[in-house]
C-alpha cells in the first residue's frame, strides 16, 4: 500500500517543477484498482510506479486449504477474461501428479474453450483500447461479437464468465447439444464483421499515429523484464507456450505463433488482432472433429497428489501463466504458486512510459492488456 | 405564411398600441433575455438528447427509451436531477473565481445567441460587427475554463485547462482565417448582409474549392475550439477523468456542460450562415420554379435544418475517431491547418478582387 510517508518521500525526490500525480486506484484509464503515481514535467512523464494490493484476495493462501477439486475454481477469479485457461492450467497440474490421462473429447473439449476464450478476451481488450484511446463506439462493436461467445460458454458451462469448467481429469459436463451449431454460426458473424475492426480503428490515421513508435519495448528488454505473450512477440521475442511446450492437442493443430517487430505500441496491437484470426482458425479445424467418447477420466471422489512438486504452464491471453504446487501427499496443496503473466507485463510500464506523454500512457496501459486481479492475487 | 418574424412584429405592434416607447423598448428587451435563457436551456435539453440517441445509433444500442415516448424526457429528468444536487466547492478551492467560472461559460453562450439569425428577418441584434462580435466573444470561454481550472486546486483539472489554453487559443486563428474568407468575399461584417450575399447560391457552391477548404478547415477548428472529440483533450475522460470540470458537482457542473453544448450549436449555426446561406433557401441560378418551390419552406426550417445537420456531422467525428495527442494537436494546427487558411485567404482574396466566383 501507498503510505502517506512515500507520497513525501517523491514528493521530495521530485525536481523543480515536477508534478506527482496518483493515477488510480480509481481512474477511468487503469481498468480496476491500479494505482499509478506518476512524476510529470508539464505533459512529459519522469518516472511511473505502480503500486498494487488494492484487490489482493491471497487467492495462493486460499487455495492451501481447499482441495485439489476445490481450488480450481478460486483461480477464475485471477484473470476473470482467460478464465477457462487459468482453469485449464490448473487441472493439468492435478493431472500431472495423478498421472491421469485426459480422455480426446476433452482434450478436444478444453483446447476448444481456450481459443473461445482467447477470442473473446482480445475483443474486449480492443474494445478498451479504443476506448483509452478516446473512441468509444468500438467498445460497442466489440460486445457485439464478444457477447456471443458468452452465449456459447453458458449454455454450456453455466456462466458467462468464471466459468469454472476445467476439472481435474477433462470437463465437468459435455458439451451442449446446440454447441457446434451456435460456434459455426459466430465463426460466419466474426468473418463478416471482422473488417470492421480495421476500417474503424486499425487504418485510422489518427490511430496510427498515437501507436506507431510509441511505448517502443526492446527485444532484450522484453526477455530481461520476463514479458510473455502479446507484449513480448509484439517485440519479436518467440514466447508462445502453444508452441514452445505445447500441451494437450496443440503439437497437431495448425496455427501460426504470430511475431511482429516493430516493438511499438502498433506492433502489440497488431499482435493481438492476428492472434484472433490464429484462433478463428484453431477452432475452424477442431470444430467439426471432435471425438466420440468419455469427457472426463476417471479419478477417485477424493483426489490426493503425491509428495512432490508439479508445475504447469499454459498460454492465456496475456501471456504464460505458470502453475506451481507442492504437495505433501494430502488431499490439500502444501504451497500455490502462480506465475502470472500480467505482473510481469506490468513491470515494463516505467520503462517504456518514460519521456512520453500522459495520453501515451493510457495507450501503452492499454497495449500491455493488464487485468488488475491477474496481477495482484 | 407563419414564420417567427410575423410573431415578433405582433408582439412590437401589440406593445406599441398599449406603452410608450420607452416601456416598448424595456418590455421587449425583458421578452428577448427571456427567450435567449429558454433557448439556452431548451438547446442544451435537445442537444444532449440528441448526442445521446446518435451515438446510440452508432453503437448498436437503443439509448435513453424509459422517460417518456422513446426516452424523449430523459435529459429533463437529469436537469432536475442536477439542479437538486448539492453543487460542492473543494477546501483548498479559490471559492469566488471556482463558483464565478461557470457563469462565464454560460454569459459567453448566451452572448453568441445574439447575433445569429434564426429566420428570415428574426435576430435579437443585427449589429454591423457581427462576425468579429463572434469571434471576440467566443475567445472569452478561454476564460472560464482556465478559471474553473486553476481554481479547482486539482492537478488533473489544471492540465486540463492548460490544455485547453493552448488548444482553443491556436484553433482560433483557423477558425478566424476561414471566416475571413467569407467577409472577403462578400464584402461585409454584418449577419443579415452575408446571408442576402447568399441569395443567388450559398458560398460553398459559389467559391469553388478555396470555398470549401475554408469550410472544411472550419469545421475542423471549432470542432477543436468547443473542446470536442477528437479534440476533446481538455475532458479526455480516460486521461484526466474530467478534466477542468473534475471538482464540479451539481448545477454548477450542468452549467459548462450546457455551455458546451450551445457552443456547439452557435458554431454550428455561424457555420451554416457562413457557407451554407443561414436561412436562406437552396436556390440555383436561373431555375425560377426550383427557387420559388423552395421559397415555400419556411425559413427557419432552413436554418435549423442546415445548423442541426452540422451538429450531427460534429457528433459523428465524436463517435468515430480516437483522441489525438496534444503535440499532435498543435502539430496539427500550426503545421497544417493554419498554413493551409492563410494561402487559401490568399486564393480567395485574389478571387474576390478578379470576380472569379458566382
Amino acid at each position: 500500500m501507498y503510505r502517506e510517508t512515500e507520497v513525501i518521500q517523491d514528493l521530495a525526490t521530485a525536481g523543480e517543477g515536477d508534478m506527482v500525480i496518483n493515477v488510480g486506484p480509481q481512474h477511468p484509464a487503469t481498468h480496476g484498482v491500479l494505482h499509478l503515481v506518476i512524476t510529470l514535467n508539464g505533459e512529459t512523464i519522469k518516472k511511473v510506479e505502480p503500486h498494487l494490493g488494492y484487490i489482493h484476495r491471497s487467492i495462493e493462501k486460499m487455495c492451501e486449504s481447499l482441495s485439489y477439486r476445490q481450488f480450481i475454481y478460486v483461480t477464475s477469479r485471477m484473470d476473470y477474461l482467460s478464465a477457462h485457461i487459468n482453469n485449464h492450467a490448473c487441472a493439468m497440474c492435478v493431472e500431472k501428479g495423478l498421472q491421469v490421462e485426459v480422455p480426446p473429447r476433452a482434450q478436444v473439449i478444453r483446447v476448444l474453450m481456450d481459443e473461445l476464450t482467447r477470442i473473446a478476451s482480445h475483443e474486449l481488450w480492443w474494445g478498451a483500447m479504443a476506448m483509452d484511446l478516446g473512441a468509444f463506439t468500438p467498445f460497442f462493436h466489440a460486445f457485439r461479437e464478444r457477447e456471443s461467445i458468452n452465449d456459447i460458454m453458458e449454455e454450456t458451462c453455466g456462466a458467462r464468465l468464471t466459468m469454472n469448467y476445467m476439472v481435474p481429469g477433462g470437463v465437468m459436463h459435455d458439451l451442449h447439444p446446440n454447441f457446434q451449431q451456435r460456434v459455426k454460426d459466430f465463426l460466419q458473424l466474426y468473418k463478416r464483421k471482422i473488417h470492421e475492426y480495421d476500417e474503424l480503428v486499425t487504418g485510422n490515421i489518427i490511430f496510427q499515429n498515437r501507436m506507431k513508435n510509441i511505448g517502443v519495448l526492446k527485444a532484450e528488454d522484453a526477455i530481461s523484464y520476463g514479458c510473455s505473450g502479446p507484449t513480448a512477440r509484439g517485440s519479436g521475442v518467440s514466447s508462445d507456450i502453444r508452441k514452445l511446450y505445447p500441451y494437450e492437442i496443440y503439437n497437431k493443430l495448425e496455427f501460426d505463433e504470430v511475431l511482429e517487430t516493430g516493438c511499438d505500441s502498433f506492433a502489440r496491437y497488431m499482435v493481438r488482432i492476428r492472434e484472433m484470426q490464429q484462433s478463428i482458425r484453431i477452432v475452424e479445424q477442431l470444430i467439426d472433429n471432435i471425438p466420440e467418447g468419455d469427457f472426463q477420466a476417471k479419478t477417485k471422489a477424493v483426489l490426493k497428489l503425491p509428495k512432490g512438486e508439479f508445475y504447469t504452464r499454459v498460454e492465456t491471453a496475456r501471456g504464460e501463466l505458470g502453475v506451481y504446487i507442492v504437495s505433501e501427499g494430502g488431499t490439500t496443496p502444501y504451497r500455490i504458486k502462480f506465475r502470472s503473466p500480467g505482473f510481469s507485463n506490468l513491470s515494463v510500464l516505467d520503462h517504456i512510459a518514460r519521456g512520453s506523454k500522459i495520453g501515451d500512457l493510457v495507450a501503452m496501459m492499454g497495449t500491455l492488456d493488464l487485468v488488475i486481479p491477474d496481477i495482484d492475487r | 405564411m407563419w414564420s417567427f418574424s410575423g410573431i415578433a412584429n405582433n408582439i412590437h405592434t401589440w406593445l406599441g398600441e398599449h406603452f410608450n416607447a420607452t416601456w416598448t423598448m424595456i418590455i421587449e428587451m425583458v421578452i428577448a433575455g427571456v427567450a435567449v435563457i429558454g433557448l439556452f436551456a431548451l438547446l442544451g435539453l435537445v442537444l444532449v438528447i440528441m448526442e445521446r440517441k446518435v451515438s446510440a445509433w452508432m453503437q448498436i444500442r437503443l439509448g435513453p427509451n424509459r422517460v417518456g415516448p422513446k426516452g424523449i424526457f430523459q435529459s429533463l429528468a437529469d436537469t432536475l436531477k442536477l439542479l437538486v444536487k448539492e453543487g460542492m466547492t473543494p477546501d483548498g478551492a479559490d471559492k469566488l473565481l471556482f463558483n464565478v467560472a461557470p457563469f462565464i461559460a454560460m454569459i459567453v453562450a448566451m452572448l453568441l445567441l445574439a447575433p445569429i439569425a434564426f429566420a428570415s428577418n428574426f435576430q435579437l441584434w443585427d449589429l454591423n460587427i457581427g462576425v468579429l462580435y463572434v469571434s471576440a466573444v467566443s475567445s472569452i470561454m478561454v476564460i472560464s475554463i482556465l478559471m474553473a481550472g486553476w481554481a479547482s486546486n486539482n492537478k488533473y483539472s489544471l492540465m486540463g485547462a492548460m490544455r485547453s489554453g493552448a488548444q482553443i487559443v491556436s484553433y482560433e486563428l483557423s477558425a478566424g482565417l476561414s471566416v475571413l474568407a467569407v467577409v472577403v468575399m462578400c464584402g461585409s461584417l454584418q449577419m443579415s448582409e452575408i446571408i442576402e450575399s447568399q441569395r443567388n447560391g450559398w458560398w460553398i457552391f459559389k467559391g469553388h474549392i478555396p470555398m470549401l477548404i475554408a469550410f472544411i478547415t472550419f469545421i475542423i477548428a471549432v470542432t477543436a475550439e468547443t473542446n470536442r472529440a477528437p479534440f476533446d483533450l481538455a475532458e479526455a475522460e480516460s486521461e484526466l477523468t474530467a478534466g477542468f470540470h473534475t471538482e464540479y458537482s451539481g448545477m454548477k457542473f450542468a452549467l459548462f456542460f450546457l455551455a458546451e453544448y450551445v457552443n456547439v450549436f452557435i458554431v454550428c449555426a455561424i457555420g451554416a450562415t457562413l457557407f451554407l446561406g443561414g436561412w436562406m433557401p437552396l436556390h440555383i441560378g436561373n431555375w425560377e420554379g426550383f427557387n420559388h418551390a423552395m421559397d415555400y419552406i419556411p425559413s427557419s426550417l432552413w436554418f435549423f435544418g442546415k445548423t442541426f445537420f452540422l451538429i450531427f456531422v460534429i457528433m459523428w467525428f465524436r463517435w468515430t475517431f480516437p483522441r489525438l495527442r496534444i503535440d499532435q494537436l498543435l502539430n496539427l494546427e500550426w503545421k497544417y491547418l493554419l498554413p493551409i487558411s492563410m494561402i487559401n485567404l490568399l486564393v480567395v482574396t485574389a478571387m474576390a478582387i478578379l470576380g472569379w466566383h458566382f
